[in-house]
């Protein structure tokens, strides 16, 4: 294919990923560099039969002009991440001073709003994905063992939780924990314990958002070991046999190994995934107790406190940009490994 | 065949059965349960006293004189208007299917095709591109949406849905043209067709499955998405994700829960035709991933 042809046919689908992904991840870091102006006030004289009196008041209309002359805001360079609500650098040196304990340490961490949001988002995505990936095969060797009548009906079953919209989703988990649903009125009966909620708890909130996401994600993991089981050659399972391994051994040395490839491209996917988790925090209603970094960006975004806070939100998107750019690194090494041996 | 496997029948056997039926329990029964409490009133799926007065619709009974009650489809539906989030949503998962199919089938069909070094490039871009949390990009858009004065509008919603799904669609679409063989379309363009031909006319008509099965997924990104239509849509634009998430606010205060588990029931039910349809495409489409990957 010819150089003229190949951009014919593509820049279509270039243009949008430039517009649309590369600009706003620039766009993200110029914003992060700048931040909301602040009100603009002045000092008033009023003077009266008993003297003058100075007051400071807002001039509305000055601020107003001010934030719509320069709309980015005021440039701060890089004082959006080192300030309290991101990196919080002077509060993190100060309670490694202070701190006695590393108890008393995480206990201050977990006060700072971004800390607070990385702790939870990088708890998730590590217990979450190992999880999914041992649900996932679980099900799918039961599957292989059994009859193929159940073959169609388990796949059926088991891609409603993967393919329903996230947010319904934790709403249906959600309702069904509530203190007067089945499973939290449930709960309250086995545990004796009328006021049992698995809202009140952070550790609660936290285990019911995992289990969540294990549940989402694990048909997507069944699914793809299942069809990698299909492709286990037969007759290295029949010499294994023959050889004595026993079940557990023909799956620890024959049919893992074989599978390596899949597991660390459903890894690869999950990691992706969970590091972005935000709508079960929405569904569960969780944000006192558990916040992630994409829950961050969206709170401010969506002006809860009032007005939209640009330079923090943008703050947070570059810190998770390169998270994920370092989540990224070993697989884009491998995979430029590979295609140097291939070329 | 099947009485064969039965006689093998032991205790492995058992273990995997009883373990499946778990699974199966836990990944069904959360939907069948608010399906059946949905047409029920708050007093009974959302019991003081007894979960089980959601099963016998001890209040439904007595308050509505049946033991099912539609009153929650009602009040969603109409009350709180859910017909026009529905609207909107067909219009922008239409919308997003098609022009990201379009854009995809030519990038794809493109980088399957050619040896240069530097569409191994742009698929790489693409994975990266493909690995950010979609929050992250709205956070650049909102600013400059709102300096354009184009923020709010479906059309905006759709054009950004379609630049977040190119990477996935280029990847898949790609994978699936590598398998089409190259001989085709050469011959014909050694028989004069010019290359835009030759796709148009030999490329497009043996495509079909590689499409389907991207646009599903196409599909369910944009049905499911509630980070971008959360907070790049105007109230009166909202999609039925965002809409569920703005009754939760305010039913809850109302005592109309019932509003939203009604929503929520009615949402999820073109998913589940969605599967019972496409479960094969669904499936390949998974595992074509990943091969590739």
């Amino acid at each position: 294919m010819r150089h003229r042809t190949f951009v014919s046919f593509i820049w279509p689908s270039a243009f949008v990923m430039l517009l649309f992904i590369a600009v706003p991840i620039i766009s993200v870091g110029v914003q992060s560099l700048f931040i909301q102006h602040e009100q603009v006030i002045e000092t008033v004289e009023n003077c009266g039969p008993f003297g003058c009196k100075q007051t400071q008041q807002i001039n509305y209309e000055a601020t107003e002009t001010l934030r719509k002359e320069k709309p980015l805001g005021r440039f701060v360079g890089l004082e959006a991440y080192t300030n309290r609500n991101h990196l919080a650098l002077e509060e993190v040196k100060e309670s490694w001073g202070t701190a006695n304990t590393y108890q008393e340490f995480y206990k201050d961490i977990m006060n700072l709003p971004f800390y607070k949001a990385l702790v939870f988002t990088l708890t998730y995505t590590a217990i979450v994905t190992p999880m999914v990936l041992i649900l996932g095969f679980l099900v799918a060797l039961s599957v292989n063992r059994l009859p193929s009548i159940f073959k169609g009906p388990t796949i059926f079953c088991s891609l409603l939780p993967f393919i329903v919209t996230p947010l319904i989703g934790a709403l249906i988990l959600f309702w069904m924990i509530d203190a007067d649903g089945i499973i939290g009125g449930t709960l309250q009966i086995i545990f004796h314990n009328p006021e049992l909620s698995l809202k009140a708890s952070p550790t609660l909130t936290w285990i019911t958002l995992i289990i969540y996401g294990i549940w989402h994600s694990a048909p997507f993991s069944f699914i793809v070991f299942y069809a990698g089981l299909q492709t286990v050659p037969k007759e290295t399972i029949e010499s294994a046999k023959i050889d004595g391994a026993n079940k557990w051994e023909q799956v620890r040395y024959v049919i893992i190994p074989h599978l390596m490839p899949l597991v660390i491209f459903i890894a690869l996917m999950q990691l992706m995934d969970n590091f972005r988790v935000f709508e079960p925090i929405i569904g569960f209603n969780a944000s006192a107790n558990a916040t992630s970094l994409s829950w961050l960006i969206y709170n401010d975004l969506r002006g809860s406190d009032g007005n939209m806070v640009f330079g923090s939100a943008a703050a947070t998107s570059f810190l998770m940009i390169i998270g994920v750019c370092i989540l990224l690194t070993p697989v884009l090494i491998r995979t430029w490994r590979s295609y140097q041996k291939v070329s | 065949m099947i009485f064969d496997q039965i006689k093998k029948f032991n205790f492995l056997t058992l273990l995997a059965l009883a373990f499946l039926i778990l699974w199966l329990v836990m990944a069904m029964f959360p939907f069948i349960w608010t399906l059946w409490g949905s047409f029920k009133v708050q007093g009974d799926f959302f019991s003081k006293q007894d979960w089980k007065n959601a099963i016998y619709g001890v209040f439904t009974l007595s308050e509505t004189g049946h033991y099912f009650t539609g009153k929650g489809y009602k009040g969603a539906w109409i009350i709180k208007e859910f017909w026009r989030s529905t609207i909107n949503t067909i219009i922008v998962t239409f919308s997003v299917v098609t022009i990201s199919l379009t854009l995809g089938t030519l990038g794809g069909y493109a980088l399957a095709r050619s040896g240069f070094r530097y569409a191994f490039w742009i698929l790489i871009i693409a994975l990266i591109f493909r690995a950010m949390p979609h929050i992250t990009l709205v956070s650049g858009y909102l600013f400059p949406f709102f300096q354009l004065n184009i923020w709010g509008y479906l059309a905006t919603t759709i054009i950004v849905m379609v630049a977040i799904n190119q990477p996935f669609t280029l990847w898949m679409l790609h994978s699936f043209f590598l398998n089409i063989p190259k001989e085709l379309d050469e011959s014909a363009m050694v028989d004069g067709c010019t290359r835009f031909q030759a796709f148009r006319n030999v490329i497009i008509p043996v495509m079909w499955p590689g499409v389907i099965t991207t646009g599903l997924f196409s599909f369910l990104l944009a049905y499911n998405d509630f980070a971008l239509t959360g907070l790049l849509l105007t109230h009166e634009n909202q999609t039925m994700v965002p809409k569920i998430a703005s009754f939760l606010g305010t039913t809850q205060v109302e005592g109309n829960i019932m509003y939203a588990v009604a929503a929520v029931v009615s949402a999820t039910a073109p998913l589940f035709v969605l599967v019972m349809f496409f479960q094969r495409q669904i499936v390949s489409g998974l595992i074509t991933g990943a091969v590739k990957g």
